[in-house]
């Protein structure tokens, strides 16, 4: 790889917009996990009584909640590698042909 | 309301547990009898020449991050206080889609053996290298001496053995792995610890689920019918919303700036197996803290808060219990025996982090300049790995009576504020510096640990005067503030070259083009 052929792809606007989208997907959904992580800590915080409301015979909606976050947090990595392996890799693939 | 006729064998000698345990223990010396073998050069050493697959790295990850404080402390918190242990998991767990979204990628194609590699690739070696190297050990001794005393308190209970004794036999097995074995033997030691705590909590959940017919709503009821509605929905322990915030903050961005977990991501042979490598860690990590709810809530349910209390008053027996409840003596040893062999595997993983922090970040880049040479390197690893572990059995034995959970979460504040800052700010920002690095670093570990001091927990509970800080967790503060002492002082004082280097490392961190 010669540093002119690394200059020009840095350059380039397939690179550029690469990263920019990389960025902007991984900020979005950051962004889903602090407000989904954090408007929990505050509702636990203010509004205990939300929680208690049931779902089931006992089963109080707090549950599905706790739970949901855990999977939530599996499903969102689930998501990006999704993205990644398909979309990603594919485009940096193309731009690596070009060094 | 009648006597509970429950009695319990543990603290007696529990032959099945012994043998259990020297059966792994006999298992992973073989693995590190082979694995010694292939173990030479410092990125064998390091990083298991970055052989381990993604999914065996996922596992791994698990195997590492799993520690028994959150297997025996959040089943604990559950069975006592209900809801509020779903609190605490939800905290371990929010950490890892930001590695994902934010670390894994850049770390992998940018590093080499230590989350400094990144923070430094750019700026001047020796300040970076020193003040993150500080940022490594600081956390990775206070987790150590929390994984040490947990151990130790754990094992007397469990095999009847004394405390000293545990620490001593902890420190010394572990010393082995990593001094032999390397990266290698310690990835194998947690993929195998993994599996049998995955193991061993699904089955204890099936059997404490046959109770209720398999219905976790028969479950709830029961728990209800005995210690109220409460106990299904948060209680007073996240009343305070900054405190809340606080230990927030600190366990998700902990996560994200723990050495040993970051260390893992070298052990892979690119960016896309660290991509997976965090998926496959995420997915079983949840898993185990949805195991570990039921593990709690059936504990209260069959064992009972009363007997849980009075075998430990933390709560920290009540996993234990109700395996000896639903599977008997031979059950109770088995569930034991994997207890100790998470810390091991746990413990290896954080001395062998420490010590690649002491060979390669403190003395190749910062005595020798950066000149390394191979066996030189790994030869000052292994002393290093002797160093902790030694000064691990020491402050074990030191700490014995120190509260566990509170030294995990002061070991969570200084990685959300030393570590993960400058580490984040690397691989964003453009116009960071070096000095904008070392001093988020040295400030963020600083006014973490200042706080921590001056805190509830420590100044009221411990020293007896009243606190100067208000909060129990000193990350709301301490991140921010590392966060705007970073952007500061590099703003102050631009670094040219650092500028022009972070757009031609894009190549790098991209595309991995050039990754080692």
């Amino acid at each position: 790889m010669s540093e002119q052929k690394a200059h020009e792809v840095l350059q380039s606007p397939e690179f550029k917009k690469l990263t920019k989208k990389r960025w902007r997907v991984a900020l979005l959904l950051t962004a889903i996990m602090l407000v989904a992580y954090f408007g929990f800590l505050l509702m636990v915080a203010f509004d205990k009584d939300f929680f208690k409301q049931k779902v089931g015979e006992v089963t109080t909606i707090a549950i599905p909640i706790g739970i949901g976050l855990i999977v939530l947090s599996w499903v969102m990595t689930g998501i990006y590698t999704y993205w990644a392996n398909n979309f990603y890799d594919k485009e940096v693939e193309e731009i690596k042909k070009k060094l | 309301m009648h006597l509970l006729q429950t009695t319990t064998s543990i603290g007696e000698t529990n032959w099945v547990a012994i043998i259990m345990f020297f059966a792994f223990v006999a298992l992973t010396m073989c693995i590190t009898y082979w694995a010694s073998r292939k173990t030479k050069t410092t990125s064998e050493f390091y990083a298991a020449g970055r052989s381990i697959t993604g999914f065996q790295n996922g596992l791994a990850l698990a195997g590492d991050y799993m520690s028994a404080a959150s297997f025996l402390g959040i089943a604990g918190i559950v069975a006592m206080q209900g809801f509020d242990g779903l609190i605490y998991s939800i905290g371990f767990i929010v950490g890892w889609p930001l590695i994902m979204f934010l670390i894994a990628e850049p770390l992998r194609n940018l590093g080499k053996y230590t989350f400094a590699d990144v923070v430094a690739f750019r700026l001047k070696q020796k300040p970076i290298r020193l003040a993150a190297s500080i940022g490594s050990i600081l956390t990775i001794l206070i987790y150590l001496i929390a994984q040490m005393v947990g151990a130790g308190g754990l094992i007397e209970k469990l095999f009847g053995l004394s405390y000293e004794w545990a620490v001593l036999i902890v420190g010394s097995v572990m010393m082995c792995y990593v001094l032999f074995g390397g990266m290698l033997a310690t990835t194998w030691v947690q993929i195998i610890k993994a599996v049998l705590l995955l193991g061993g909590a699904t089955v204890l959940v099936i059997l404490a689920l046959s109770h209720f017919d398999y219905s976790v709503t028969n479950l709830f009821k029961t728990v209800t019918a005995k210690y109220g509605e409460g106990a299904l929905s948060p209680g007073s322990m996240f009343s305070n919303p900054y405190d809340a915030l606080s230990l927030g903050l600190a366990l998700m961005l902990g996560t994200a700036g723990l050495p040993h977990i970051l260390m893992r991501f070298y052990t892979v042979p690119d960016a896309k197996q660290a991509r997976k490598s965090v998926f496959v860690a995420t997915g079983f990590i949840g898993y185990f803290y949805i195991l570990t709810f039921v593990i709690g809530f059936s504990a209260a349910a069959l064992v009972g808060r009363e007997v849980i209390k009075g075998v430990n008053p933390s709560g920290n027996m009540a996993a234990i219990l109700l395996s000896e409840y639903t599977g008997g003596s031979l059950f109770l040893g088995f569930i034991a025996a994997v207890a100790f062999a998470t810390i091991l595997a746990v413990v290896a993983g954080l001395t062998l982090s420490g010590a690649s922090s002491i060979a390669h970040d403190l003395y190749v880049n910062v005595f020798r300049k950066g000149e390394s040479n191979e066996k030189g390197e790994v030869k000052v690893a292994k002393m290093a790995t002797i160093g902790l572990g030694v000064l691990a059995i020491v402050l074990g034995l030191a700490f014995k009576n120190q509260n566990v959970a509170f030294m995990v979460g002061l070991a969570f504040a200084v990685a959300a504020s030393a570590n993960f800052p400058a580490l984040l700010l690397s691989i964003f920002w453009k116009k960071f510096t070096t000095k904008g690095a070392t001093w988020s670093i040295v400030v963020g570990a600083l006014s973490a640990i200042i706080l921590i001091v001056v805190s509830p927990p420590v100044m009221k509970d411990i020293m007896g005067y009243d606190p100067i800080f208000p909060l129990k967790n000193p990350a709301l503060v301490s991140v921010p503030l590392a966060f705007i002492t970073g952007v500061i002082v590099s703003l102050m004082q631009p670094e040219q070259e650092a500028q022009e280097k972070f757009e031609k490392e894009k190549i790098r961190t991209y595309l991995g083009v050039g990754a080692e």
